[in-house]
């Protein structure tokens, strides 16, 4: 199901950065402490490398990779 | 064309350790050491302006000149609000009557911006003074976030940069603004400094790296060849990233931070100024900055035989 092959996909990358994975999706990836600062450019990077995609610097505003679910809603506007 | 000629610094006497200001802030000094490289930095006294920190500056780097400028530039993000800046009293304080003094309100990118219109300006007037001062001290008593106050330090360096050949010849310059990050790092001068440092560190990351290799490209020199890079002293962090987006070595990237923090426009050419004074390799040399506005850019000079 291609919603869930997202989400593993999205994970993967996380997991990359991350010293492990949010609990939740809502759950801010920067504020619970599971990245740090300059984990967000690492993010970017790895998501323009998995998705295929570059994300141009007007769409670097950090909330919209602060938690699965927020990375998820922005990836599908790329998607569109 | 336009060429360096030598740089100046001052930085206040008063010695601010992460000792010191650690437990305040709710960190230790080795979290302070390794989030950001800063081990101690500058505060200075209460009654210090950035006018002074600038007039030191400028003393500093014409000591051994009989130089009088023909026009001054003073970048400064912590002056005081309104008007006039700091640039008058500067220039009239130096003794330089009816010279233009223009002052670049522009914080961090500040000096970096001065040293692309001066290299402009030598041809009209000669002989142009660049001084970055700040006194972040005053703009961290307020802010938003206390733990980042453990950034920020004082100080000013300069540059003189003249038509007349010099020590440097200026390549080229690449300037950028973006203003839809206007609201991401911003002091109003009375009370608050506000800084989302995600998206400083996630813009500066890209936008440096770009901008020293857009100027590289135009003088047609590879990053491999550079010599030394004298960036904006925001954060180890950070530096050590560019350095490693430019596949270059961290050694190539001078850095003081870890003595005086975060001086905003003030540090590149503070950084420029020590090294400049322990007897540089020839070679390209690339400055760089980013800082509030957003405002970024890179310069190449290149030493002269």
């Amino acid at each position: 199901m291609p919603e869930t092959s997202q989400r593993e996909r999205l994970l993967r990358v996380i997991a990359s950065i991350a010293q492990k994975l949010p609990a939740d999706p809502e759950e801010s990836l920067f504020e619970s402490g599971l990245l740090d600062s300059f984990a967000l450019p690492d993010l970017v990077s790895a998501l323009e490398k998995e998705f295929s995609i570059e994300i141009p610097d007007r769409d670097l505003n950090p909330r919209k990779f602060d938690s699965i679910a927020r990375i998820e809603q922005y990836l599908s506007t790329r998607a569109a | 064309m336009a060429f360096i000629h030598g740089f100046g610094m001052h930085v206040p006497a008063r010695v601010v350790t992460n000792e010191k200001i650690a437990a305040s802030m709710g960190k230790t000094p080795d979290w302070i050491e390794g989030a950001t490289g800063i081990r101690e930095r500058r505060w200075a006294e209460t009654e210090t302006s950035v006018a002074d920190l600038a007039v030191l500056a400028a003393q500093d780097c014409l000591r051994s000149s009989q130089i009088v400028p023909g026009m001054i530039i003073v970048a400064s993000g912590t002056a005081k609000p309104g008007f006039p800046g700091p640039a008058a009293e500067v220039a009239a304080r130096l003794g330089y009557e009816g010279i233009p003094a223009l002052d670049v309100p522009m914080a961090s990118a500040g000096s970096l911006f001065g040293m692309a219109l001066a290299s402009r300006m030598v041809e009209s007037y000669g002989d142009v003074l660049v001084i970055g001062a700040e006194k972040m001290s005053a703009a961290i008593q307020n802010l938003e976030d206390p733990s980042t106050a453990i950034l920020f330090g004082d100080g000013a360096g300069s540059v003189l940069i003249s038509n007349r050949p010099g020590r440097w010849k200026i390549l080229n310059s690449v300037l950028h603004s973006d203003g839809q990050f206007r609201d991401e790092l911003t002091y109003d001068g009375a009370s608050k400094l506000h800084m989302n440092g995600l998206s400083v560190i996630m813009q500066a990351s890209r936008k440096i790296p770009a901008a020293i290799q857009e100027a590289l490209a135009s003088a047609n020199i590879a990053a491999s060849d550079v010599t030394a890079f004298l960036m904006h002293q925001a954060n180890h962090n950070l530096i050590v990233r560019v350095a490693k987006a430019l596949e270059v070595p961290g050694e190539k990237f001078y850095s003081n931070i870890e003595r005086y923090g975060n001086t905003s426009s003030a540090s590149m050419l503070i950084a420029a100024a020590e090294w400049a004074a322990n007897s540089p390799q020839d070679g390209p040399i690339v400055f760089a900055a980013f800082g509030a506005g957003y405002h970024w850019g890179a310069l190449v000079a290149v030493s002269e035989k």
